[in-house]
């Protein structure tokens, strides 16, 4: 975020539906991690505009609501991939191979983590346990959950989100 | 009956799997919500604490604290309003029963909310629920509906007069908001960073007001135990742990998934009988119980029956009930990396023996594995491990030494192997 934070340059259009998700929770003391998580949910990220109109019309100070935004590691102020993957790296899934799940990923997309693909479509990162161990390794894909994870299940999971690349997998 | 069936005693599992959890009718005809009526119409809020303090059931999201003086506290405390939370972020590694519970049972853990309001006089309650549990919120924020339309929530509940509703709260990814005062700083809309206590939730909570704050299956137990009574609760079980626990199998074990058993089963009866032993012919080398916080116990230790204190007994805890189970092809080393890992990855960076410590402790780890350390590394790992033990601020920080001091005093030729002089000896 920039030092000295200049006024909001938010489309009409955002703002309106920033509005729209404060006045949901007009009636709730301090939603402010509701309204970034729901914020969050239509735009993809948080952009500094947004943090910057959202701690305006909650009269909330801007580095409140950056730190905020910046603790939960499911709130990104960055924009990422149209696809969003988590891979699990807590010890149970370890155990049951999760390195290697990690490298088919990484080989499939030819990213690191924390990376997005050149085309926008994949961004990679690693997650603590996703409360699915009992299918481990597993992994998440935006909000969907894989689990007993192979390479070869990891390559033809990957294959068919990028086929897919406009309508959304179901 | 097979053995995996004959352990296994059912109280907060009694009703998943077997009715649709996304109809209170259901729930209502398999006896739901009777519980609530007993309490509102026929019992006093002293009464009901009462029979939860004479139960002996102690609170199920970790530290074990006895459910009834935690109630007792909260009803004692002034303050006005009071709150109830249900603490669903479950983000312990190798846990989900408090998934499966919301998404099998969602009924019986309103209930339980409902009969907590009541006896220490709360006017709303909070469902914080992890982030990433997308099924789980849809499930009970549909359950809260219909007990909202069928008069279990709201005001005049049952026609007794008490009002009491519960707002559904998402987490967004952040394991230290199971602590339970960061889980109050992160409804307040702050950073998930834990408080100092004292002051305790049951006199300042949220916002300041006591608070009464208890895991999923914590609550999950009170409907049976006010329908049945407390002796029929401190007939399961062990005397100072009563009851059941629902245990979450992982690892290198034939049936992973969840259980439930009386406390007190021996960790043996679970690996061997409930989870059906070690997959393809290993044999078992150490269980990590209570999730990545708790002890690393060797075969030596099978027989240790799991309940509350035993485990302390042995340095480790009971912790969420979870249960990783680790076969002889795995390194301690590699084992304790990813723990290591973990909390690094989660320390919410607010004192330093935990920020500075768990990067510490895992460049440690990692120095060992890489065969670099020296038998002094492991002395500055132990003293590390007392330091944050005794300093950290809150639970994450001073458990997190816990896998490698039980690590060390278990499987210590382990590291040893790894050390730098060793490793060139076995080398040349
Ligand atoms: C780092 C940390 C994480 C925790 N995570 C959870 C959790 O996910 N769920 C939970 O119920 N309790 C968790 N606890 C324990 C809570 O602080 C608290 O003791 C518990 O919610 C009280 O409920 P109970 O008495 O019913 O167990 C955690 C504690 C610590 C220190
Ligand atoms: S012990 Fe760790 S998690 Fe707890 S307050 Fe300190 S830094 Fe935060
Ligand atoms: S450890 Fe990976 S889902 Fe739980």
């Amino acid at each position: 975020m920039n030092a000295c934070s200049t006024a909001p340059t938010l489309s009409t259009e955002t703002d309106k539906q920033i509005d729209r998700v404060i006045e949901e929770y007009k009636d709730e003391p301090s939603p402010l991690l509701e309204i970034l998580n729901e914020v969050q949910h239509i735009f993809g990220y948080l952009s500094d505009d947004m943090l910057i109109a959202i701690s305006e019309k909650l009269s909330i100070p801007t580095s409140q609501v950056y730190g905020v935004a910046t603790f939960y590691s499911l709130l990104s102020t960055r924009p990422k991939g149209k696809h969003i993957i988590r891979v699990c790296e807590s010890a149970p899934c370890h155990v049951m191979g999760s390195e290697s799940v990690l490298r088919a990923v990484k080989d499939e997309l030819g990213i690191d983590l924390g990376e997005t693909t050149p085309d926008g479509l994949f961004t990679l990162e690693s997650t603590s346990c996703l409360g699915i161990c009992s299918v481990g390794p597993a992994m998440m894909v935006n909000d969907r959950v894989f689990g007993n994870l192979t390479r070869e299940k990891v390559r033809l999971i990957l294959r068919r989100y990028a086929k897919d690349k406009e309508a959304s997998v179901s | 009956m097979n053995s995996y069936l004959r352990s296994q005693k059912r109280v907060v599992l009694r009703n998943c799997g077997q009715i649709d959890p996304n109809s209170i009718e259901e729930y209502i005809s398999s006896g739901g919500y009777r519980a609530l009526k007993r309490a509102l119409l026929e019992m006093e809020p002293a009464a009901v604490v009462q029979t939860v303090k004479d139960s002996g059931l102690r609170g199920r999201g970790g530290a074990g604290f006895p459910t009834g003086l935690k109630w007792e506290f909260a009803a004692k405390a002034e303050g006005d309003p009071k709150f109830v939370i249900c603490n669903a972020d479950e983000g312990e590694p190798g846990t989900f029963k408090d998934r499966l519970i919301l998404e099998g049972d969602p009924h019986c853990v309103i209930e339980g909310m409902v009969i907590a309001a009541y006896a220490v006089g709360a006017s709303k309650g909070y469902l914080y629920i992890r982030g990433e549990y997308g099924q789980s919120y849809e499930t009970i924020t549909n359950a809260l509906k219909q007990a909202r339309s069928a008069g279990f929530l709201g005001n005049d509940i049952a026609g007794s007069g008490f009002g009491f509703d519960i707002v559904v709260r998402s987490g967004a990814g952040a394991y230290v908001c199971g602590e339970e005062t960061a889980l109050m700083e992160s409804i307040e809309g702050k950073r998930g960073e834990s408080r100092v206590k004292p002051p305790y939730p049951t006199d300042k909570g949220l916002w300041g007001y006591p608070t009464v704050i208890n895991n999923v299956e914590t609550l999950a137990n009170i409907p049976p135990i006010i329908e049945n009574g407390a002796d029929w609760f401190r007939q399961i079980g062990t005397p100072t742990s009563p009851g059941t626990k629902v245990f979450t199998l992982t690892g290198d074990v034939m049936n992973r998934g969840l259980v439930e058993v009386p406390m007190g089963t021996t960790l043996r009866t679970l690996v061997f009988d409930v989870g059906g032993g070690i997959p393809r012919g290993r044999k078992f080398k150490m269980a990590q119980t209570g999730g990545s916080s708790g002890g690393c116990l060797p075969a030596s230790l099978l027989d240790i029956p799991l309940d509350f204190d035993s485990l302390r007994e042995v340095d480790s805890s009971l912790g969420s009930g979870a249960l990783l189970i680790v076969d002889d092809s795995h390194c301690i080393v590699d084992v304790v990396k990813s723990f290591m890992h973990f909390f690094e990855h989660e320390s919410c960076g607010k004192c330093t023996p935990c920020r500075e410590g768990t990067y510490r402790l895992a460049r440690l780890v990692e120095k060992i594995e890489d065969e670099e350390a020296t038998l002094a590394d492991l002395d500055v790992l132990s003293r590390l491990c007392r330091v944050m033990e005794r300093s950290c601020l809150c639970g994450l920080g001073q458990a997190a030494p816990k896998p490698v001091l039980t690590t060390l005093k278990y499987f210590k030729e382990e590291y040893l192997v790894h050390l730098r002089d060793q490793a060139a000896s076995k080398g040349a």
